[in-house]
C-alpha cells in the first residue's frame, strides 16, 4: 500500500553556492546545480520547483518562489510589513543594510494566503536577507501573524529557512525566541485550528529552537539542514568529522523530529489535505 | 502457502479439493455439481469447526500467521491516511504506526500497534513490540487530537511492550504509566479495537478508551498463557490450560463487561478476508463515533474515569 511506502533518500553534499546562470545558443538558459553540477535547462528548473531532476536536490527558493510554488495563484495578501527594523544595539555597520529595498521586505514575508482556497495566514522566510536570521522584525510580524489568525481562526502555515538569531540586533533578537514561542501558545490557546511548520533548507538556531519545532505537524523539505549548532560550529567544537546525513531532515524523521520528509512538489497537496481535515 | 492448525485439518482438506475443482472447472470441465456439493460440505464442516472454538484455539487463530495486522486493515478502514511520525523526543517507533485518518468525512487521530509482514518488515517494526518512543509518539498524537477536537481511534495488536535494555534506559513503564494518565483525563472521545493480540501493559497503553471492540478471535490478557503456566505452574507447554483459566477471550472479556462489544469475522478468522474484516469494523466504529461524539468531552472524561474505577471489587 503506497500510504506506508518507505522514503527513498536522496544523499546530498554540503551545498550554499547559488546556481549559476549560463547563457546557451539561442537565448536559451541554463543554469547548473549546486549539487551534481549538471546543467539544467532554465524552463525544466522551473517546471520542477527549481528541484534538479538529476540529483533531487532541492535548490533553495525565495520567498516569493516559495509563495508561487505553495499558495492559490495570486491569492496572496501581505500583512504586517510595515513593520520596519531598526539598529538596537547600534551595531557597527548593520544600520547600512537596513537601508535599500530588500529591508523593506526582511527576512520574512507574512500575509494572508489561500491553499486549495483555504485561507491560511502565513510566514515564509527569506533566507536572501542577511541569511534568514530572526531579528526583532522577523519576530514581530510571527507574532502578529499568529494573533491574526487566533482572531479570525484561520490555521498558520510557516516556511521556515533560517540560520537563527540575528547577532547584530543581540540580545533583542535572542527574545524574539521566546515572543514567537509565546505567540504558538496564545495561538493554541485561542482556537482549534492547526499550525503546520515547513522547514526548508536551512533552518537552524534560534530560529529551529521556536516557532518552527513548535508546529502541530512538522514538515521537512527533503535534503533540508535542520539542526540547533550548525554541522561547522559543532564539527570545529568536538573535533570530529560528522557523519553523511547528519542534520539533514532525513535524519530528524528517524530520530523523532519531523512528522514526514516531503519532496517539493507533494508539500502542497500534503498542506491542503491537513487544512482540510483539520 | 495456506496455513492450518491441527483442529483446522477437516478443513485444510476439504479446501484442497474445492481447490482442485476449481483448477478442473478454470480447464473447461462441467465439474460444478460436484463443487456445489463439496463447497456445502466446506461450509458445514467450517460452521461445526469454528462453532466451538477453545480458548486456546483463539489464542492460535489471533496469532494465525496470516492473520490481517493493522497495516492490512487500515487501508480497507479508512477512506484516506497521512502518516505522522516520531515522538518529537528520541526515535520514530516503527513499532506504532500514527497519522491522520479519514473517516466518512471526519478526521480521527489514529495510532495503530503494527506487526508487520515479511522478515525484514516484522524485525524493523519489532514484532509490534512498541519501545518507550511509540507509545510517546502516540500521547503526543493524543493531545493533538485534544488540542484540535479530533476523536481518536487505536488500534491494538502486540504481544507486549518490547522487554528489552534501551527499552528499561528510556523508560518503558513511565511512557505506558504516562499513557494510562493522560488519556484517563484527556479531552478527546477515544475508540479502541483489539485486533488480535492485547499483550498486557503493552496494549493497555493504548487502550484507555471510551469504547473498546475486539475483533472475535483476539485475545486481551496481563499475561500470555505461556507466560502465565511457566511462572504459576513452572511449565511453559500447559499454555492452553492457562488460556482457558485466563479468560482472555472476546466472549468472555464482554460477559465480565471490560469490554463494549465483539466484531464478527470471516468465518475461519480474518485472514479469510480482510476486506470484510475491515468492513465489519468500520460498521462498529461508524456506530460507536456517532453515539461518543453525542456526549459533551466533560461527560466523556467522567464516564471514561467511572468505567475504570468500578472495574473489580
Amino acid at each position: 500500500m503506497a500510504w506506508f511506502k518507505k522514503h527513498q533518500y536522496t544523499i546530498i553534499k554540503n551545498v550554499s553556492k547559488p546556481p549559476a546562470i549560463q547563457a546557451g545558443p539561442e537565448g536559451a538558459k541554463w543554469e547548473s546545480c549546486p549539487n551534481c553540477k549538471e546543467l539544467i535547462l532554465q524552463e525544466t528548473l522551473i517546471k520542477n520547483l527549481r528541484v534538479c531532476h538529476h540529483c533531487a536536490y532541492h535548490m533553495r527558493l525565495s520567498a516569493d518562489e516559495r509563495i508561487q510554488v505553495l499558495v492559490d495563484a495570486g491569492a496572496f495578501e501581505p500583512m504586517f510589513m510595515d513593520i520596519r527594523p531598526a539598529n538596537p544595539l547600534g551595531f557597527p555597520g548593520y544600520g547600512d543594510k537596513l537601508s535599500g529595498d530588500a529591508s523593506a521586505r526582511e527576512a520574512i514575508v507574512t500575509g494572508v494566503g489561500k491553499l486549495g482556497g483555504m485561507e491560511t495566514a502565513m510566514g515564509v522566510m527569506e533566507f536572501g536577507f542577511m541569511g534568514g536570521s530572526m531579528g526583532t522584525v522577523v519576530g514581530e510580524r510571527v507574532a502578529r501573524t499568529f494573533e491574526y489568525a487566533a482572531e479570525k481562526s484561520l490555521p498558520v502555515l510557516m516556511v521556515t529557512s533560517s540560520g537563527g538569531a540575528r547577532m547584530q540586533e543581540g540580545i533583542f533578537s535572542l527574545m524574539q525566541m521566546a515572543k514567537t514561542s509565546a505567540a504558538v501558545a496564545g495561538y493554541r490557546r485561542a482556537c482549534r485550528r492547526p499550525y503546520v511548520s515547513l522547514l526548508c533548507d536551512p533552518t537552524t538556531g534560534g530560529t529551529t529552537a521556536s516557532f518552527a519545532m513548535l508546529g502541530d505537524v512538522l514538515i521537512g523539505e527533503s535534503g533540508a539542514l535542520i539542526g540547533f549548532a550548525g554541522p561547522r560550529v559543532i564539527e570545529q567544537t568536538i573535533r570530529q568529522k560528522l557523519p553523511a546525513g547528519f542534520q539533514r531532515a532525513e535524519f530528524l524523521l528517524e530520530h523523532g523530529f519531523l512528522d514526514m520528509v516531503l519532496p517539493r512538489k507533494d508539500v502542497r497537496p500534503t498542506l491542503i489535505k491537513i487544512f482540510s481535515w483539520l | 502457502m495456506p496455513f492450518y492448525y491441527d483442529f483446522e485439518q477437516p478443513i485444510e482438506s476439504l479446501d484442497e479439493d474445492v481447490e482442485k475443482l476449481k483448477q478442473q472447472q478454470a480447464a473447461g470441465q462441467d465439474v460444478r455439481e460436484r463443487l456445489d456439493k463439496l463447497e456445502a460440505r466446506l461450509l458445514e464442516k467450517k460452521r461445526e469447526v469454528y462453532a466451538n472454538l477453545t480458548s486456546w484455539q483463539r489464542v492460535q487463530l489471533a496469532r494465525h500467521p496470516m492473520r490481517p495486522g493493522a497495516l492490512q486493515i487500515l487501508p480497507h478502514l479508512l477512506d484516506d491516511f497521512l502518516e505522522l511520525h516520531g515522538d518529537r523526543q528520541f526515535r520514530d517507533d516503527p513499532a506504532v504506526v500514527t497519522g491522520l485518518g479519514r473517516l466518512g468525512g471526519k478526521t480521527l487521530l489514529v495510532a495503530a500497534q503494527a506487526k508487520g509482514k515479511g522478515t525484514q518488515e516484522t524485525l524493523r517494526r519489532n514484532f509490534g513490540m512498541a519501545h518507550p518512543e511509540g507509545y510517546r509518539k502516540a500521547l503526543r498524537i493524543f493531545e493533538t487530537a485534544s488540542r484540535l477536537g479530533c476523536p481518536i481511534l487505536t488500534i491494538v495488536d502486540t504481544p507486549g511492550a518490547y522487554p528489552g535494555l534501551a527499552a528499561e534506559e528510556r523508560g518503558q513503564a513511565e511512557a505506558i504509566a504516562r499513557n494510562l494518565l493522560e488519556m484517563s483525563d484527556l479531552g478527546a472521545p477515544i475508540l479502541t479495537v483489539i485486533i488480535s493480540e492485547g499483550g498486557s501493559g503493552g496494549a493497555l497503553g493504548l487502550a484507555v478508551a471510551d469504547r473498546i471492540y475486539m475483533l472475535e478471535n483476539a485475545i486481551y490478557s496481563v499475561i500470555s498463557p505461556e507466560g502465565c503456566a511457566a511462572i504459576l505452574w513452572k511449565d511453559a507447554a500447559r499454555a492452553p490450560e492457562a488460556a482457558g483459566a485466563l479468560k482472555l477471550t472476546a466472549d468472555e472479556l464482554l460477559k465480565m463487561g471490560l469490554i463494549d462489544g465483539i466484531i464478527p469475522e470471516p468465518l475461519g478468522g480474518a485472514h479469510r478476508d480482510v476486506i470484510q474484516s475491515a468492513n465489519e469494523i468500520r460498521r462498529t466504529l461508524e456506530l460507536a463515533l456517532a453515539d461518543v461524539l453525542q456526549a459533551p468531552v466533560d461527560e466523556l472524561c467522567r464516564r471514561r474515569r467511572k468505567r475504570f474505577r468500578t472495574i473489580g471489587t
